[in-house]
Protein backbone atom coordinates (compact mmCIF):
# COMPACT_ATOMS: atom_id res chain seq x y z
CA UNK A 1 0.00 0.00 0.00
CA UNK A 2 1.22 3.00 -1.23
CA UNK A 3 2.14 5.47 1.49
CA UNK A 4 -0.17 8.60 1.74
CA UNK A 5 1.36 11.80 0.69
CA UNK A 6 1.22 14.83 2.62
CA UNK A 7 -0.71 17.62 1.52
CA UNK A 8 2.14 19.86 1.06
CA UNK A 9 4.10 17.88 -1.25
CA UNK A 10 1.14 17.36 -3.77
CA UNK A 11 1.06 19.14 -7.56
CA UNK A 12 -1.68 21.80 -8.37
CA UNK A 13 -3.09 19.28 -10.53
CA UNK A 14 -3.06 16.44 -7.87
CA UNK A 15 -4.96 18.61 -4.98
CA UNK A 16 -8.66 17.89 -4.75
CA UNK A 17 -11.28 21.19 -5.07
CA UNK A 18 -11.93 20.52 -1.34
CA UNK A 19 -8.34 21.19 -0.48
CA UNK A 20 -7.55 23.70 -2.46
CA UNK A 21 -7.88 26.61 0.84
CA UNK A 22 -5.51 24.50 2.68
CA UNK A 23 -3.41 23.96 0.05
CA UNK A 24 -2.94 27.42 -1.26
CA UNK A 25 -2.36 28.40 2.89
CA UNK A 26 0.92 25.91 3.01
CA UNK A 27 2.51 27.62 0.22
CA UNK A 28 5.74 29.87 0.00
CA UNK A 29 4.43 33.49 0.19
CA UNK A 30 7.48 35.63 1.68
CA UNK A 31 9.80 37.18 -1.12
CA UNK A 32 12.52 34.41 -1.13
CA UNK A 33 9.43 31.86 -2.04
CA UNK A 34 8.07 33.69 -4.52
CA UNK A 35 11.65 34.15 -6.24
CA UNK A 36 11.79 30.12 -6.27
CA UNK A 37 8.77 29.63 -7.30
CA UNK A 38 9.64 32.21 -10.09
CA UNK A 39 12.93 30.61 -10.66
CA UNK A 40 11.68 27.45 -10.98
CA UNK A 41 8.89 28.35 -13.47
CA UNK A 42 11.76 29.91 -15.93
CA UNK A 43 13.46 26.68 -15.65
CA UNK A 44 10.84 24.51 -16.80
CA UNK A 45 9.88 26.54 -19.42
CA UNK A 46 13.29 27.19 -20.56
CA UNK A 47 14.36 23.39 -20.41
CA UNK A 48 11.53 22.71 -21.88
CA UNK A 49 11.23 24.34 -25.37
CA UNK A 50 14.89 26.21 -25.31
CA UNK A 51 17.45 24.34 -24.11
CA UNK A 52 17.01 21.43 -26.17
CA UNK A 53 19.25 20.54 -29.34
CA UNK A 54 16.73 21.30 -31.97
CA UNK A 55 14.68 24.03 -30.33
CA UNK A 56 12.22 25.88 -32.94
CA UNK A 57 10.97 29.27 -33.19
CA UNK A 58 8.09 28.34 -31.00
CA UNK A 59 9.79 28.55 -27.67
CA UNK A 60 10.64 32.18 -28.56
CA UNK A 61 7.19 32.95 -30.31
CA UNK A 62 5.04 31.69 -26.93
CA UNK A 63 7.20 34.31 -25.08
CA UNK A 64 6.93 37.28 -27.34
CA UNK A 65 3.12 36.46 -27.65
CA UNK A 66 2.64 36.64 -23.71
CA UNK A 67 4.55 39.94 -24.19
CA UNK A 68 2.56 41.21 -26.19
CA UNK A 69 -0.36 39.92 -24.21
CA UNK A 70 0.97 41.47 -21.15
CA UNK A 71 1.43 45.03 -22.78
CA UNK A 72 -2.31 44.96 -23.93
CA UNK A 73 -3.21 44.44 -20.41
CA UNK A 74 -0.92 47.14 -19.30
CA UNK A 75 -2.15 49.41 -21.63
CA UNK A 76 -5.84 48.57 -22.04
CA UNK A 77 -7.21 51.86 -20.58
CA UNK A 78 -5.05 54.12 -23.72
CA UNK A 79 -6.27 51.43 -25.93
CA UNK A 80 -10.03 51.37 -25.47
CA UNK A 81 -10.65 54.94 -27.01
CA UNK A 82 -8.50 53.99 -29.76
CA UNK A 83 -11.99 51.52 -30.97
CA UNK A 84 -13.57 51.99 -34.32
CA UNK A 85 -16.75 53.99 -33.33
CA UNK A 86 -19.10 56.38 -34.98
CA UNK A 87 -18.61 58.90 -32.42
CA UNK A 88 -15.39 59.06 -30.12
CA UNK B 1 -10.96 64.98 -27.58
CA UNK B 2 -10.04 63.67 -31.17
CA UNK B 3 -7.73 61.17 -31.18
CA UNK B 4 -4.07 62.06 -30.66
CA UNK B 5 -1.39 60.29 -32.22
CA UNK B 6 0.99 60.82 -29.63
CA UNK B 7 -0.59 58.95 -27.40
CA UNK B 8 1.44 55.95 -27.70
CA UNK B 9 4.49 57.63 -26.67
CA UNK B 10 3.65 58.08 -23.01
CA UNK B 11 4.27 55.36 -20.84
CA UNK B 12 0.97 53.35 -19.48
CA UNK B 13 0.88 52.26 -15.96
CA UNK B 14 -1.41 49.94 -14.40
CA UNK B 15 -1.27 49.23 -10.35
CA UNK B 16 1.55 51.67 -10.01
CA UNK B 17 3.79 50.46 -12.47
CA UNK B 18 4.89 52.02 -15.45
CA UNK B 19 5.20 49.64 -18.60
CA UNK B 20 8.49 51.30 -19.06
CA UNK B 21 9.99 49.14 -16.37
CA UNK B 22 8.83 46.15 -17.54
CA UNK B 23 9.58 46.77 -21.17
CA UNK B 24 13.35 47.37 -19.90
CA UNK B 25 14.08 44.44 -18.20
CA UNK B 26 11.86 42.16 -20.63
CA UNK B 27 15.01 41.90 -23.66
CA UNK B 28 16.91 40.32 -20.46
CA UNK B 29 14.68 37.43 -20.77
CA UNK B 30 15.09 36.91 -24.21
CA UNK B 31 19.29 35.86 -23.41
CA UNK B 32 20.26 32.96 -22.07
CA UNK B 33 23.00 32.53 -20.41
CA UNK B 34 25.57 29.94 -22.28
CA UNK B 35 26.20 27.28 -19.44
CA UNK B 36 29.43 25.05 -19.71
CA UNK B 37 28.20 22.56 -22.77
CA UNK B 38 30.06 22.10 -26.07
CA UNK B 39 26.89 21.86 -27.94
CA UNK B 40 24.87 24.29 -26.78
CA UNK B 41 21.17 25.25 -27.71
CA UNK B 42 20.05 26.80 -30.54
CA UNK B 43 19.29 30.34 -28.90
CA UNK B 44 22.88 29.97 -26.94
CA UNK B 45 24.41 29.30 -30.12
CA UNK B 46 22.65 32.16 -32.06
CA UNK B 47 23.43 34.66 -29.33
CA UNK B 48 27.15 33.59 -29.27
CA UNK B 49 27.62 34.23 -32.61
CA UNK B 50 26.13 37.31 -32.91
CA UNK B 51 27.86 38.72 -29.97
CA UNK B 52 31.53 36.94 -31.48
CA UNK B 53 30.21 39.20 -34.59
CA UNK B 54 29.17 42.16 -32.73
CA UNK B 55 32.02 42.49 -30.58
CA UNK B 56 34.76 41.74 -33.52
CA UNK B 57 33.58 44.33 -35.34
CA UNK B 58 33.58 47.10 -33.31
CA UNK B 59 36.67 45.90 -31.36
CA UNK B 60 38.95 46.27 -35.07
CA UNK B 61 39.31 49.57 -35.30
CA UNK B 62 40.82 50.29 -31.68
CA UNK B 63 43.86 49.14 -29.94
CA UNK B 64 44.52 47.37 -26.83
CA UNK B 65 43.60 49.83 -24.30
CA UNK B 66 40.17 50.67 -26.11
CA UNK B 67 39.41 46.56 -25.73
CA UNK B 68 38.63 47.58 -22.00
CA UNK B 69 35.52 49.24 -24.12
CA UNK B 70 34.32 45.74 -24.88
CA UNK B 71 31.42 44.75 -22.22
CA UNK B 72 29.59 48.20 -22.46
CA UNK B 73 29.57 48.95 -25.78
CA UNK B 74 28.68 45.15 -27.35
CA UNK B 75 25.87 45.29 -24.50
CA UNK B 76 24.65 48.44 -24.89
CA UNK B 77 24.66 47.52 -28.67
CA UNK B 78 22.53 43.94 -27.83
CA UNK B 79 19.66 46.28 -25.37
CA UNK B 80 19.02 48.87 -28.21
CA UNK B 81 18.74 46.42 -30.92
CA UNK B 82 16.74 43.92 -28.84
CA UNK B 83 14.07 46.94 -27.45
CA UNK B 84 13.96 48.77 -30.69
CA UNK B 85 12.95 45.26 -32.78
CA UNK B 86 10.57 44.40 -29.83
CA UNK B 87 9.09 48.49 -30.38
CA UNK B 88 7.55 46.74 -33.28
CA UNK B 89 5.36 44.26 -31.90
CA UNK B 90 1.89 45.14 -31.28
CA UNK B 91 0.98 47.19 -28.62
CA UNK B 92 4.29 47.40 -26.84
CA UNK B 93 6.26 50.54 -25.79
CA UNK B 94 9.17 51.48 -26.64
CA UNK B 95 11.69 52.88 -23.94
CA UNK B 96 13.92 54.60 -26.78
CA UNK B 97 11.26 56.68 -27.98
CA UNK B 98 11.87 58.51 -25.28
CA UNK B 99 14.37 61.81 -25.52
CA UNK B 100 15.58 61.06 -21.81
CA UNK B 101 16.70 57.52 -21.66
CA UNK B 102 18.66 58.02 -25.29
CA UNK B 103 20.03 61.24 -23.43
CA UNK B 104 20.68 59.58 -20.58
CA UNK B 105 22.65 56.83 -22.30
CA UNK B 106 24.75 59.09 -24.71
CA UNK B 107 25.62 61.85 -22.24
CA UNK B 108 27.92 59.57 -19.99
CA UNK B 109 29.09 57.35 -22.61
CA UNK B 110 30.31 60.45 -24.44
CA UNK B 111 31.78 61.93 -21.67
CA UNK B 112 33.89 59.32 -20.78
CA UNK B 113 35.39 59.29 -23.96
CA UNK B 114 36.16 63.14 -23.46
CA UNK B 115 37.73 62.59 -20.02
CA UNK B 116 39.52 59.36 -20.99
CA UNK B 117 41.24 61.64 -24.23
CA UNK B 118 41.95 64.69 -21.82
CA UNK B 119 43.47 62.85 -19.00
CA UNK B 120 45.48 60.16 -20.92
CA UNK B 121 46.54 62.73 -23.93
CA UNK B 122 45.30 66.10 -23.34
CA UNK B 123 47.29 67.33 -26.41
CA UNK B 124 46.37 64.77 -28.45
CA UNK B 125 42.36 65.26 -27.83
CA UNK B 126 42.36 69.21 -27.81
CA UNK B 127 44.93 69.17 -31.18
CA UNK B 128 41.76 67.45 -32.54
CA UNK B 129 39.93 70.42 -32.42
CA UNK B 130 42.01 71.82 -35.36
CA UNK B 131 42.37 69.56 -38.54
CA UNK B 132 45.48 69.55 -40.34
CA UNK B 133 46.59 72.03 -42.79
CA UNK B 134 44.04 74.66 -42.01
CA UNK B 135 45.30 78.00 -43.42
CA UNK B 136 45.44 80.86 -40.42
CA UNK B 137 43.20 83.05 -40.74
CA UNK B 138 40.37 80.50 -40.35
CA UNK B 139 42.06 79.17 -37.24
CA UNK B 140 40.14 80.76 -34.94
CA UNK B 141 37.01 80.45 -36.62
CA UNK B 142 37.87 76.99 -37.01
CA UNK B 143 38.88 76.08 -33.54
CA UNK B 144 34.93 77.44 -32.32
CA UNK B 145 33.18 75.07 -35.19
CA UNK B 146 35.05 72.25 -34.14
CA UNK B 147 34.02 73.06 -30.42
CA UNK B 148 30.51 73.27 -31.07
CA UNK B 149 30.74 70.23 -32.85
CA UNK B 150 32.05 68.59 -30.20
CA UNK B 151 30.10 69.57 -27.23
CA UNK B 152 26.18 68.96 -29.68
CA UNK B 153 27.67 65.03 -30.35
CA UNK B 154 25.81 63.97 -27.03
CA UNK B 155 22.85 65.56 -27.94
CA UNK B 156 22.97 64.32 -31.55
CA UNK B 157 23.54 60.82 -30.25
CA UNK B 158 20.39 60.75 -28.08
CA UNK B 159 18.46 63.31 -30.55
CA UNK B 160 19.15 61.09 -33.68
CA UNK B 161 17.99 57.65 -31.63
CA UNK B 162 14.54 59.15 -30.46
CA UNK B 163 14.00 60.67 -33.69
CA UNK B 164 14.26 57.70 -35.85
CA UNK B 165 11.94 55.81 -33.53
CA UNK B 166 9.66 58.09 -32.76
CA UNK B 167 8.98 59.23 -36.57
CA UNK B 168 9.04 55.12 -37.29
CA UNK B 169 6.27 54.82 -35.02
CA UNK B 170 4.15 57.67 -36.06
CA UNK B 171 4.35 56.50 -39.47
CA UNK B 172 3.04 53.11 -39.51
CA UNK B 173 0.07 54.41 -36.84
CA UNK B 174 -0.79 57.18 -39.50
CA UNK B 175 -0.32 55.03 -42.20
CA UNK B 176 -2.55 51.91 -41.09
CA UNK B 177 -5.51 54.54 -39.80
CA UNK B 178 -5.39 55.57 -43.45
CA UNK B 179 -5.52 52.32 -44.37
CA UNK B 180 -8.76 51.50 -42.43
CA UNK B 181 -10.51 54.41 -42.93
CA UNK B 182 -10.02 54.22 -46.21
CA UNK B 183 -11.70 50.35 -46.66
CA UNK B 184 -14.94 51.49 -46.59
CA UNK B 185 -15.03 54.31 -49.37
CA UNK B 186 -12.47 53.16 -51.92
CA UNK B 187 -10.85 49.68 -51.30
CA UNK B 188 -8.40 50.22 -53.90
CA UNK B 189 -6.90 52.78 -52.66
CA UNK B 190 -6.76 51.12 -49.47
CA UNK B 191 -5.07 48.37 -51.01
CA UNK B 192 -2.36 50.40 -52.21
CA UNK B 193 -2.18 51.80 -48.56
CA UNK B 194 -1.37 48.13 -47.30
CA UNK B 195 1.22 47.67 -49.53
CA UNK B 196 3.22 51.17 -48.52
CA UNK B 197 1.92 49.74 -44.77
CA UNK B 198 4.10 46.25 -45.52
CA UNK B 199 6.83 48.26 -47.14
CA UNK B 200 7.43 50.75 -43.95
CA UNK B 201 7.38 48.16 -42.24
CA UNK B 202 10.02 46.08 -43.39
CA UNK B 203 11.63 49.70 -43.42
CA UNK B 204 11.26 49.91 -39.70
CA UNK B 205 12.85 46.24 -38.81
CA UNK B 206 15.79 47.75 -40.79
CA UNK B 207 15.78 51.59 -38.92
CA UNK B 208 15.53 49.63 -35.54
CA UNK B 209 19.05 47.85 -36.24
CA UNK B 210 20.55 50.51 -37.96
CA UNK B 211 19.91 53.07 -35.31
CA UNK B 212 21.22 50.91 -32.45
CA UNK B 213 24.05 49.87 -34.44
CA UNK B 214 25.02 53.89 -35.57
CA UNK B 215 24.55 54.57 -32.51
CA UNK B 216 27.16 52.25 -30.39
CA UNK B 217 29.40 52.86 -33.67
CA UNK B 218 29.77 56.36 -33.28
CA UNK B 219 30.26 56.16 -30.06
CA UNK B 220 33.30 53.74 -30.88
CA UNK B 221 33.98 56.21 -33.05
CA UNK B 222 34.37 58.81 -30.28
CA UNK B 223 36.57 56.86 -28.08
CA UNK B 224 39.35 55.84 -31.47
CA UNK B 225 39.90 59.49 -31.32
CA UNK B 226 40.14 59.98 -27.33
CA UNK B 227 41.77 56.77 -26.08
Amino acid sequence: LPAAVLLKDTKLMDVKLGQLGSWLAMRDFTPGGILGAVRRGYNRYYNKYINVRKGGLGGLSMVLAGYVVLSYMWSYSHVKHERRRKYH
Amino acid sequence: MGLNFFDQFSSPSLLGIPLILIAMTFPALLLPSPDNRWITSRLSTLQLWFINLVTKQLMMPLDKKGHKWALILTSLMIFLLLINLLGLLPYTFTPTTQLSMNLALAFPLWLATILTGLRNQPSASLGHLLPEGTPTPLIPALILIETTSLLIRPLALGVRLTANLTAGHLLIQLISTATIALFSTMPAVSLLTLLVLFLLTVLEVAVAMIQAYVFVLLLSLYLQENI
